[in-house]
């Protein structure tokens, strides 16, 4: 089993929804982050008091998958969330060691 | 000790209050035979604009700038500024009944005109009363009785210590600013107005007596000067935020502060349309003039930023707005509508050259601009009233003032006029705070300790938070 991590745009989260749930990928966890990368922030001035903002606000999509589906679920999201500018996020793919399901207590891949 | 203080301070305003109530019904005996005046007759125009007029100035500082200074801070001490404008709202109002409506408005201490009275004390000759046969309402004119200009003018008593807020936000104890703003509103405030709108102030536009006669319409120089002036001094004298240009310190909400921007801009129709006193022509064009420097000043302070930092701000635009209504003032009573643009671009200008250069090359941290808005604009409107003041909007009854008013129509002297009242209130603005400061500090001490400021002023002031999120 995989954790697949994707910081995305926030305007990308619907179409990526939609993408991964036709390729059969089930279930999800959506977060509001905030973070950059090599893309850096801009620059906010209030009245003349200048500020950088580094922290710009993205979306984190968190997928779980069996190891058959993995290289699927990669390929969708980076094929939708790419616009090709700088800031489209990135990907991070995780070892997950168990995975369990609290209403009926399965475990392992059943669980996903 | 303290009661025998509380003791001879209730038999003065008692004393003061009952020889006004006689001499009150002496003059109504005297006046008597030549015409029995009725009583009890207004004018119900006049007395319904007053009234909605009141209830928009009380609107400029219930959400209009608790949302406007709201949005401005950091989300932790939002509910810190909220609080100070509610406090304000009941504390000054109740000090202004007692005795800040008599200091103010009561005859002259002497006859200096320097300061009211206790004539007035707890609304003595003011509010209702039965004289034996029915009911009384006594007569600030033959038009409105004088409750009603006791509230309207209360409005401003709230405002004006809410507005030095802007200053010292994000880091004075809750009980130091109530401790403040009383002192302040009694031994500023007060004196201020009496100088610039008794009939026997000093530098009133209404004392016949007076040498230099200052035109405040409706208070540059008593709310704008005055607050602007002791907001930079609290700034100083307070000291910078902890961080303060070192950590961003960034506005939390400028939608709040939008929606407050022009709720300022709507309550400004009743505080400067409102201070004619009637529903007349003078209120009317006062109207359409500050209408029109507040349109000018957004133009003046966005259009700047676009040229000079590439793009226009909805701050900007806000403060523009704000800048405008600050400066026309001490003028919608006497300018034109179209002496009002060239104020509101005016004021644009200097107080966007204020608040962004002049602030960031003296390094002193006026939280929200309370000095660079208030104080600059205000000085600016005082100034510039002694220019554009002309006899064709002055009188409300054509044929009273027939002599040339401003600079625009010959009259030099009425520039120097202005400038001695504002000076004057400046004068009494510094040295006041400054000393009302330094007993404030000996008494409770002035900001809130290092890890309050850190935390925030909503939790550590108030034990409460502006946003839970779940």
């Amino acid at each position: 089993m995989k954790k697949v991590e994707a910081v995305i745009r926030h305007y990308k989260l619907e179409e990526v929804k939609n993408a991964l749930t036709q390729a059969g990928i089930q279930g999800m966890t959506v977060t509001e982050v905030r973070g950059f990368g090599r893309q850096r922030g801009h620059k906010e001035t209030y009245r003349g008091a200048e500020y950088t903002v580094d922290f710009l606000p993205k979306v984190k999509l968190e997928v779980v998958v069996g190891e058959a589906e993995v290289a699927k679920a990669i390929k969708t999201i980076s094929d939708v969330a790419r616009t090709g500018q700088i800031g489209d996020g990135k990907i991070f793919i995780t070892s997950l060691e168990d995975v369990v399901r609290i209403r009926t207590g399965e475990t392992g891949p059943e669980a996903i | 000790m303290k009661s025998k203080f509380w003791a001879a301070l209730a038999v003065c305003f008692f004393a003061s209050a009952t020889a006004g109530q006689l001499f009150a019904e002496e003059a109504a005996v005297a006046a008597a035979p030549a015409q029995a005046p009725q009583p009890n007759q207004f004018n119900s125009g006049d007395i319904a604009w007053m009234l909605t007029s009141s209830a928009l100035v009380l609107m400029m500082t219930a959400p209009g700038l608790a949302l406007f200074y709201g949005g401005l801070v950091r989300k932790k001490n939002i509910l810190g500024v909220m609080m100070q404008c509610i406090t304000l709202m009941g504390v000054m109002s109740v000090i202004w009944a007692l005795y800040g409506y008599s200091l103010c408005f009561g005859d002259s201490v002497g006859g200096m005109g320097l300061i009211g009275d206790f004539k007035y004390a707890f609304l003595n000759g003011v509010s209702p009363y039965w004289d034996g046969q029915q009911s009384i309402h006594p007569a600030l004119n033959a038009s409105i009785p004088r409750s009603v200009h006791m509230i309207f003018q209360m409005m401003f008593f709230i405002i004006t210590p809410a507005l030095i807020c802007g200053a010292f936000a994000e880091r004075m104890k809750f009980s130091s600013m109530l401790l403040f703003s009383v002192l302040w509103g009694t031994f500023v405030y007060c004196p201020v107005a009496h100088w610039v709108w008794s009939d026997n102030g000093w530098c009133s536009e209404f004392n016949p007596k007076a040498v230099y006669k200052a035109y405040d319409f409706a208070g540059g120089t008593v709310v704008h000067i005055t607050s602007g002036i002791s907001a930079l001094v609290c700034a100083l004298l307070l000291g910078k935020r902890l961080g303060y240009g070192q950590e961003p310190m960034p506005p939390h909400n400028l939608t709040y502060t939008y929606i407050g921007a022009t709720m300022l801009w709507f309550g400004w129709f009743g505080f400067n349309g409102g201070s004619a006193g009637a529903a007349d022509l003078r209120a009317a064009n006062a109207f359409v003039t500050t209408h029109m420097a507040a349109a000018a000043g957004t133009i003046a302070w966005a259009f700047l930023e676009w040229v000079v930092r590439g793009k226009p701000s909805i701050l900007g635009a806000c403060s523009g707005a704000v800048a405008g209504l600050v400066c026309v003032t001490p003028a919608s009573g006497s300018a034109t509508p179209m002496s009002g643009i060239i104020l509101g671009l005016c004021a644009g200008a200097v107080c966007f050259y204020a608040c962004t250069t002049i602030k960031n090359k003296f390094g002193y941290d006026d939280s929200l601009d309370a000095f660079g808005v208030h104080g600059v604009g205000g000085t600016l409107g005082a100034l510039l009233t002694g220019v554009f003041a002309t006899r064709a909007v002055i009188p409300a009854v054509p044929g009273v003032v027939t002599e040339p008013c401003g600079l625009l129509e010959g009259n030099a002297n009425q520039v120097v006029a202005q400038a001695v009242g504002a000076g004057a209130a400046m004068l009494l603005a510094i040295v006041g705070t400054v000393i009302i400061l330094k007993i404030v500090d000996a008494v409770l001490g002035l900001r809130v300790n290092q890890a309050g400021e850190l935390q925030g002023l909503d939790i550590n002031q108030h034990g409460e938070e502006g946003y839970i999120f779940y």
